[in-house]
């Protein structure tokens, strides 16, 4: 057993410093392979974060949402549906909304402005998100204006919504309901949408169906379904963007095949001379593994380090706008940071397994030469 | 007997068009302590033959024994095993690895072994030190001269005690002097009781005093014994 | 068809595995018709030169393929959300016919990749390469179910539907439900406990005959199957119910769960690795009659039997560990 740990030391160290000889060739292949590393890894912690924040939103949304159908369009829902629906066995509460889309053209931006009931604000205050803070450049006490119906709306700026939930309520604006049916005009007892909360999970499809029976032209939106869709979207996204670094990986693979196990001349000749004075073709095989092995452990660290402070320490600067993809109002936020166990299996197949299966042949012929080559 | 060939041939290209026969039917048997050197122009099959003796390439057919021990047959790893501590080998252009400096070349066919890194560091010290290379003993070899090169060949082919000391035309590259230099280490060697087998096609190795038997090689035959 | 970086992942891999079994498969070929130790030719020098090749080759395969089981359940534990009633690897395997042959394969293939991996190398420790031939067969033997995992996985990631309503390990792994999984399940503890407890004094008596006779190495490893086998029902029986502290949560995979401290791989690391020692060991000590392996296999079989039985040790004692520390108490169901 010491023996064998023993030739292994040996074999390490004299791979180091046959890499550390040939510094050029090795450290560019590093850097394509970490670079690599680094496209995959953040894309797979980025996409993955989003998934996790999303779901992490969601959990405080409520199970059901309820909307009125009028010819297939998503239309104003009245107020006395809630008596309508009757009791239905599980939900805990049922409560109508008022929401809906602004656009303001200066920047270009989608608000999302609600009307809470649980919020106190009279007619003229607003609680606005951070990114619409950060944007124009409010803060509380400011002036903030809403342009509809031809019309100018004035408010106060109360508060600034909290930095922690940015993901979704950097484009929020929150107003009082008297305020939000002035400026849309949608009339009394009319609403967006109404949400009911179901506490047993597994009743939440027993509820959809006795809505839809009672009520016929409702449309329930269940939570666990738009999870289920947000978790296939990102991993479909993630695909996507995968299947086109295809293209980058194969060239990574040729590249690798072609430089990797060292069947430059000068190369070739060294591994004659060990032959030639003891070294059998197994030892040559193992001394490349190591070679394959500090090479690959090298770049897959440092790619998924590079990685990991690009997207959880720079907000993913690289590609936020193309991932995220939603008006001008980014939202600065930090992703809480996580490794897991499936993430780094995939990175590992994407990385390290291509570049050993590319470099077995190639090290293969160049560990059988024939001790005697070099007398001849 | 050390070693025995029986009837050993060598084909290359076998089956193709330019199928070259290079050893043909050799019986050849070497004495354990003495200095053989295989005398011929170039292109005679001697290295042929001496890689084949070494272990480095097996004959096509034919056998050969070290021995009682049937080496014609063995897989490579076996070979390779029986090889590491029976032969040492000194090559015409010495072969020293550039960038690894003289104590890592003298070291470097020991490292399969997994011997013990403070005793396979001193041993080599010491060699290095009976040939009087002390002063590069750090230096990387592409430093060294023509003749401090070939000892730190001979230093390498020792490193594993080997019984036997195989030199394929060892004074190609040097001058008379360096020349006579080595053959006066290698009457050094066989007094230590290793026995020294060499190819040379130059007069100052196969006329020296030194060597014991002289086997002529023409045409991948043995013409004289 | 789901479009996940993971799947791609492991339909690629099974892809390379395949290639480089179909490479060492037809190189095996070549070398069963052509092979003469006897011969100096090129030929066999080139063949023997190539059994370097296939060994690297299938380790590289073989880890892979076991790095490829681990990352299929983390996938399926992952994919859980993306599916209507799926809560764990259970619901994400039953989305259609394809996701439990799967699996079965995968363990199969890792535990022919030990094997041959044994045979493999007690194989370069003869001089006149004993086993070549037989260790080439069963490469060809290992092939197919190699081909087939790629087929059948890949339908199986091509055929995944969200739409469909799986069912979980609720249902499957239920007392009261159809099928093997669920005669498992209602396996009572006391017949799980007997086989459990059974097949591993079997497992202890056969290694220990092996240490102190040299003999029965077969019978060890065919009891190493049964302990495997039994230890799996075990755990789906009746461990799982005190892992979970839940009288009828019968499931293999939710054990994997940090929710439950990662009780799965103290249990599985062990009993897999255990296995596939025991497979190994059996392997080899079958070839002690041939003279030029005698002494490896003197050395290496007893040394494969001792590191397996304590692995099972391990195992058996963790099993134990994992019941007695629950705070769940089934004195209803011991009757």
């Amino acid at each position: 057993m010491i023996e064998f740990i023993r030739k292994q030391a040996y074999l390490v160290d004299f791979t180091l410093s046959s890499l550390l000889r040939r510094k050029g060739k090795n450290f560019g292949l590093l850097f394509v392979y970490t670079l690599i590393v680094f496209m995959l890894a953040s894309v797979m912690l980025f996409t993955h974060s989003l998934k996790k924040e999303a779901g992490i939103i969601l959990q405080q949304s409520p199970e059901i949402i309820v909307q009125r159908l009028v010819a297939g369009r998503h239309a104003l829902i009245p107020a006395d549906y809630i008596e309508k629906m009757g009791r239905l066995r599980g939900v805990t509460s049922k409560k109508a909304r008022l929401w809906g889309y602004f656009y303001n053209p200066v920047v270009k931006a989608n608000y999302t402005v609600m009307a809470p009931d649980h919020l106190v604000l009279t007619t003229t205050e607003v609680i606005i998100g951070a990114g619409i803070a950060r944007t124009i450049g409010l803060d509380i006490g400011d002036y903030f204006t809403l342009r509809a119906n031809n019309d100018t709306f004035s408010f106060q700026v109360k508060d600034i919504l909290d930095k922690h939930s940015e993901l979704v309520s950097t484009d929020l604006v929150l107003i009082s309901q008297k305020a939000f049916r002035v400026i849309t005009g949608i009339p009394e007892g009319q609403f967006t949408d109404i949400v009911l909360s179901v506490r047993n999970p597994r009743e939440v499809r027993k509820v959809a169906e006795k809505l839809v029976q009672k009520l016929p032209d409702v449309r329930p939106v269940l939570r666990e379904e738009i999870l289920r869709t947000y978790d296939s979207i990102f991993s479909w996204r993630q695909g996507i963007v995968f299947v086109l670094l295809v293209g980058a990986l194969m060239a990574f693979v040729i590249f690798a095949w072609d430089k990797a196990p060292g069947l430059s001349a000068e190369e070739k000749r060294e591994i004659g001379i060990l032959k030639a004075i003891g070294w059998e073709s197994g030892d040559i095989l193992r001394m490349k593994f190591w070679e394959g092995i500090i090479i690959s452990l090298s770049a897959f660290m440092l790619g998924y380090l590079a990685a990991y402070l690009h997207v959880f320490y720079s907000s993913a600067v690289l590609f936020e706008p193309v991932l995220k993809g939603w008006a001008t109002l980014y939202p600065q936020f930090r992703l809480v940071p996580f490794i897991d166990g499936l993430q780094i299996a995939t990175l590992f197949f994407f990385t390290i397994f291509p570049y050993v299966v590319a470099t077995i042949i190639p090290i293969w012929k160049a560990s059988v030469t024939d001790p005697d080559a070099i007398m001849r | 007997m050390l070693i025995t060939l029986t009837n050993i041939n060598k084909l290359f290209n076998q089956g193709k068009h330019d199928e070259f026969h290079a050893i043909r039917d050799i019986s050849l048997q070497i004495e354990a302590g003495k200095v053989t050197c295989l005398k011929g122009s170039s292109g005679s099959g001697k290295t042929t033959l001496l890689s084949m003796i070494g272990c480095l390439s097996r004959p096509t057919s034919g056998r050969v024994t070290l021995e009682d021990e049937i080496l014609s047959g063995l897989p490579e790893r076996f070979l390779t095993d029986i090889r590491r501590h029976t032969f040492g080998f000194i090559f015409q252009k010495f072969n020293l690895i550039q960038g690894l400096s003289v104590l890592e070349n003298v070291m470097l066919p020991a490292y399969p072994l997994g011997l013990n890194h403070k005793e396979l560091k001193s041993s080599a010290q010491k060699l290095i030190s009976h040939f009087g290379l002390d002063r590069v003993l750090h230096n990387p070899v592409e430093w060294l001269s023509g003749g401090e090169s070939q000892r730190v060949a001979i230093c390498r082919a020792l490193i594993n005690d080997p019984r036997i000391l195989i030199a394929d035309e060892p004074t190609a590259n040097l001058d008379s002097w360096l020349s006579q230099e080595f053959m006066g280490l290698i009457d050094e060697l066989r007094q230590s009781g290793k026995t020294i087998l060499i190819t040379s096609h130059d007069p100052v190795v196969f006329d020296s005093p030194i060597v014991d038997r002289i086997v002529e090689m023409q045409d991948g035959q043995v013409v004289q014994n | 068809m789901l479009l996940s970086p993971a799947i791609l992942a492991l339909i690629l891999v099974s892809a390379v595995i395949c290639l480089m079994l179909m490479l060492a498969g037809g190189f095996a070929i070549q070398l069963l018709r052509l092979w003469d130790i006897n011969s100096g030719s090129e030929l066999q020098l080139r063949l023997e030169r190539r059994t370097y090749l296939i060994s690297t080759l299938l380790t590289w395969a073989f880890a892979s393929e076991l790095i490829s089981l681990m990352l299929f359940i983390y996938n399926a534990e992952s994919m859980s959300g993306q599916f209507v009633g799926a809560m764990c690897a259970t619901g994400v395997l039953n989305v259609n016919e394809w996701g439990w042959p799967t699996l079965f394969l995968k363990i199969v293939i890792f535990f022919s990749g030990t094997i041959w991996l044994a045979l493999n190398y007690l194989d370069n420790k003869g001089f006149d390469y004993p086993l070549i031939r037989i260790k080439y067969y069963l490469l060809l033997l290992i092939l197919p179910m190699v081909v087939t995992e790629f087929y059948v996985q890949t339908r199986y990631f091509l055929e995944m539907d969200p739409d469909v309503i799986t069912s979980c390990c609720g249902s499957l792994f239920s007392v009261d439900a159809k099928g093997v999984a669920a005669e498992v399940s209602s396996l009572s503890p006391r017949d799980a406990i007997f086989a459990l407890y059974g097949t591993g004094l079997l497992v202890m008596l056969s290694g220990t005959w092996y240490l102190l006779r040299k003999q029965g190495g077969l019978i060890f490893s065919l009891s190493g199957i049964a302990a495997f086998v039994a230890a799996i029902m075990s755990i789906i029986s009746y461990i799982s119910l005190y892992i979970y502290e839940h009288p009828h949560h019968h499931c293999p995979f939710c054990i994997l769960k940090s929710g439950h401290d990662y009780a799965g791989y103290t249990l599985y690391v062990p009993l897999f690795l255990a296995t596939s020692l025991a497979l190994a060991a059996g392997s080899i000590s079958l070839w002690r009659r041939i003279p030029s392996v005698n002494s490896a296999v003197e050395i290496y079989a007893p040394k494969l039997v001792y590191l397996a039985l304590i692995l099972f040790n391990i195992f058996y004692a963790l099993a134990a560990w994992w019941v007695w520390q629950s705070n769940l108490s089934m004195g209803s169901i011991w009757q």
